[in-house]
């Protein structure tokens, strides 16, 4: 294995694959979402482009290149450019520290399924998924417009709220782990025999709340709330500009659901992995399973978003405020607790 | 940054005002300070067309007033006109009208369930009730070959007679429903976040509730048992055993309560008009010609957005000399501010929504 | 359709109680079934409106009906004739009350005495042109403001007039 192979091309090769991989999940999503939503209420939803409607958001994208990309003449350019490709750019960037496996050996080489390995990864991946507020609330101040004015600052303070029952219960984690590194959280949960979320339930419960209101999701999806404020931050964007918001909502979708995989349901692990008579699972790739999770939780996301009606902003609020962060809270002291007469 | 009072904007184009209303709001951040509807958008100048159009050329344009239960504004107004004409409607016709009408309430009521709970934000709920919804247009299509603007009800009884095979496909979507309404209300009634955005939120006191003059469903959720069809019966309502649903404490959770209770009560009456349906003509004896001496005549019928009233002034021709409607929506809408006040803005959506307004109604 | 045959003694109770606090003012009256009809002179409509909703318990304001009397006078001669009909629940009774008004003359507001008469007014005044004194903001309803006329009378043309646009 040349240098030239090893430092160069294998680490353009997995960039591109970074990046592909996140934009063919948003693919998946949007007909995913399209089709399950249309068929829990009773519809069909989109089955015509390519079979059983695969290639709608290929459509959908091509469309949205097509259009004309308008400025509102009130807008702040800079600003007004800049806040779709922040919010796209934070969730990619995230994407970089998401294990997707244990190493593969190839002949003598292995090969890593990650691009970087930090031992802080889970503090990077928070913290580059909350630069998109940025995004948001530049999205909604550069449109120079109340509609999504207002949409942005809701949706900033949605968010702040729930990063913090987000960061306790994952701490709880990185409690039970000893680590805060991702792939080791996944080895950790292999070694004990037992996954995060049978383990503490309630720290998987109160971080999947915030996941779908971190991610702007029904039933938290009042900043975008189409009956009441029209499309709320991203009102005035059209055309490409308008896809990379629609985009990164998915891409961060799809994040949320990689980390509930990783850090509460063992990653690439098979189930029962402990388990003698079923070691048969083991054939099947890390990979295969981790997708197999990922899609599930993504098809939760959905189904959520068919069921429930909106919560009202100050509902919210109060729902974060009063009962997740002090149950976070609570969860957090029992962990440590548990963890310092251990 | 501080924020004062800043002046939205919904509508004309929005898509939870129902219809093409402008509603002018004052807001500080959240909370709703006024609103001011500004409508017209669909003025079609209905009342001064009338007049140029003889009685029963106004009939099929009563359609599109409300055009989600058409049904309900051709007996109002043809009850009006038989009232003023002195004509007797033969008791077939008058229980195929309760049939008609009931229906048409059924599926105004799904339809306005649909909507609602669209805006708050269960976008399913919508399509189950439409599904529902869907079955009954069905009827009114074999009954007269329309689904909307249905113009069934004529002047001097209705335009066909309903056969046994119709009777049995009606009985068959009257065991349907209930079905579908019991999905909506597993997905609603209990839910805590649908009961948060309900419960408490949009009331009116009944004395307050009167003199705005609300009626309907709004009005009868703060528990006044104001309903036209036992208060002053019309078409042999006075014939059927059904109860009035009422609220308690005038909220936008008892309006959607008491619209629901009202879906099983129609589906009682129909049931008993169809099961007590007398022979006989479907339609009286007309003139050819319907020339009306001068006059003067007031209808009310208990349309399912409230309180439906034509007057009509006859000038001894074939057409009207002056035909006014009283719209149930247009003095619903009026109490929108007074509800509104205090709450917050993402309540106006479901208060607009739980007044259930149509602007074909309010605008004529 | 028929209405309720017996003439209800509460509504000529009413009717005596009206005339003898209005001598004079009341120019017509009369109770057929569950309606009382009086045709009043203008300047009671506010304390007479007042006195059947406070006193003779007609709670509730159905409707507000303005005829144009262009083509066929009425009585009185005056141009509009407006009719004010009340209700009054539990019980329903109705109450017809009429006024003549003319050309250029304005109405006292009943929007003190009941609350839903706001819009209603508006209507006349957009429909009709006729101005009510004390309504708390007369403007038009339907029609764009700088609209010119009152299309609901005789005198306008179906098909509006032309403004060259």
């Amino acid at each position: 294995m040349t240098p030239f192979v090893a430092d160069l091309l294998i680490p353009v090769g997995k960039i591109i694959a970074v990046i592909l991989y996140p934009m063919i999940m948003v693919m998946v999503m949007i007909w995913l979402e399209r089709r399950v939503v249309a068929l829990m209420q009773g519809r069909l939803g989109p089955n015509r482009v390519g079979f059983q409607g695969v290639l709608q958001p290929v459509a959908d994208a091509a469309k949205l290149f097509f259009k004309e990309d308008i400025i509102p003449r009130q807008a702040d350019k800079r600003l007004f450019n800049i806040s779709p490709i922040l919010v796209m750019f934070s969730s990619l960037l995230a994407f970089c520290f998401i294990p997707l496996g244990e190493p593969l050996r190839v002949g003598t080489y292995t090969l890593t399924l990650w691009i970087a390995d930090s031992p802080v990864g889970l503090l990077i991946v928070l913290g580059l998924s909350a630069i998109s507020v940025f995004g948001v609330i530049f999205g909604g101040w550069a449109s120079n417009s109340k509609y999504p004015l207002m949409g942005a600052l809701r949706s900033v303070v949605q968010v702040l709220s729930y990063e913090i029952p987000a960061g306790l219960t994952v701490l709880t984690v990185a409690f039970a782990a000893r680590s805060m590194d991702l792939v080791e959280i996944v080895r950790r949960q292999e070694s004990s025999g037992i996954w995060y979320g049978f383990l503490m339930p309630v720290s998987f419960v109160v971080f999947w709340i915030s996941a779908v209101a971190e991610t702007n999701r029904a039933p938290f999806d009042l900043p975008e709330a189409e009956s009441e404020l029209v499309a709320g931050y991203h009102t005035e964007y059209s055309g490409m500009k308008f896809a990379y918001f629609y985009m990164a909502e998915y891409a961060h979708m799809v994040l949320a659901s990689s980390l509930v995989v990783l850090l509460f349901f063992g990653g690439w692990l098979p189930p029962f992995q402990g388990v003698k008579a079923l070691a048969f699972l083991h054939a099947v790739p890390g990979f295969v399973w981790y997708l197999i999770k990922i899609m599930f939780f993504l098809y939760l996301y959905v189904w959520i978003r068919a069921t429930f009606p909106r919560y009202r902003f100050d509902s919210l609020i109060r729902l974060v405020w009063k009962w997740l962060i002090p149950l976070a809270l609570a969860n957090f002291l029992a962990v440590a607790l548990v963890r310092f007469l251990r | 940054m501080a924020f004062k009072e800043i002046e939205l904007n919904m509508g004309p184009q929005h898509p939870s005002t129902h219809g093409v209303l402008r509603l002018k709001l004052a807001v500080d951040n959240e909370v709703v300070l006024g609103i001011e509807p500004v409508l017209g958008y669909l003025h079609r100048g209905m009342e001064k067309l009338w007049e140029s159009l003889t009685y029963v050329q106004v009939v099929p344009l009563t359609d599109r007033l409300d055009y989600l239960a058409s049904l309900s504004n051709n007996l109002g107004y043809v009850l009006t006109v038989e009232r003023l004409a002195g004509i007797e409607i033969p008791r077939r016709a008058q229980y195929i009208r309760v049939v008609l009408a009931e229906l048409q309430r059924l599926a105004s009521h799904l339809a306005w369930a649909g909507f609602m709970a669209n805006d708050i934000g269960a976008m399913s709920v919508l399509l189950y009730g439409f599904e529902a919804r869907e079955e009954i247009l069905d009827i009114f299509e074999e009954y007269c070959g329309a689904r909307l603007t249905i113009h069934g009800i004529r002047i001097g009884g209705v335009i066909h007679d309903i056969d046994t095979g119709l009777v049995s496909r009606i009985r068959t979507v009257l065991t349907n429903i209930p079905k579908r309404l019991a999905d909506i209300r597993t997905l609603l009634d209990e839910n805590r976040i649908w009961k948060q955005r309900t419960v408490g939120v949009g009331r009116i006191a009944a004395a307050e509730a009167i003199d705005y003059g609300l009626t309907g469903p709004p009005l009868r959720a703060c528990g006044v048992a104001w309903d036209m069809r036992k208060d002053i019966p019309y078409s042999s309502y006075g014939d059927f055993d059904f109860d009035v649903p009422l609220g308690r404490n005038g909220d936008v959770y008892d309006r959607y309560a008491v619209r629901l209770e009202e879906i099983g009560q129609s589906i009682r009456i129909v049931g008993q008009a169809l099961d007590g349906l007398p022979e006989g003509p479907f339609m009286a004896k007309m003139p050819r010609v319907l020339k009306i001496a001068p006059g003067e005549a007031f209808h009310t019928i208990e349309a399912p957005k409230g309180v439906l009233g034509f007057t009509i002034r006859s000038n001894g021709t074939d057409k009207p000399e002056r035909v006014k409607m009283k719209s149930p929506s247009f003095i619903n809408l009026q109490s929108l501010e007074h509800m509104c006040k205090g709450n917050l803005f993402s309540d106006v959506v479901g208060i607009l929504g739980s007044l259930d307004i149509v602007l074909g109604e309010i605008d004529k | 359709m028929p209405a309720d045959p017996a003439d209800r003694p509460e509504l000529r109770q009413t009717l005596e109680a009206l005339t003898a606090r209005f001598a004079g003012a009341v120019l017509a009256g009369a109770v057929e079934g569950r309606e009382l009809a009086v045709r009043l002179t203008k300047d009671v409509l506010a304390p007479a409106l007042r006195f059947l909703k406070d006193e003779r318990g007609f709670n509730a304001f159905e409707d507000l009906v303005v005829f144009d009397n262009l083509q066929a006078p009425a009585g009185g001669g005056a141009r509009f004739t407006v009719l004010y009909r009340l209700y009054l629940f539990p019980g329903a009774l109705r109450a017809r009350v009429s006024v003549d008004v003319d050309e250029g003359e304005a109405l006292d507001s009943a929007v003190p005495v009941y609350r839903s008469a706001d819009w209603a007014e508006r209507e006349a005044f957009d429909m009709f042109g006729i101005r009510f004194d004390g309504h708390p903001g007369l403007r038009r309803i339907y029609l764009p403001d700088e609209f010119e006329g009152h299309p609901l009378r005789k005198d306008f043309p179906l098909a509006g007039r032309d403004r060259g646009l």
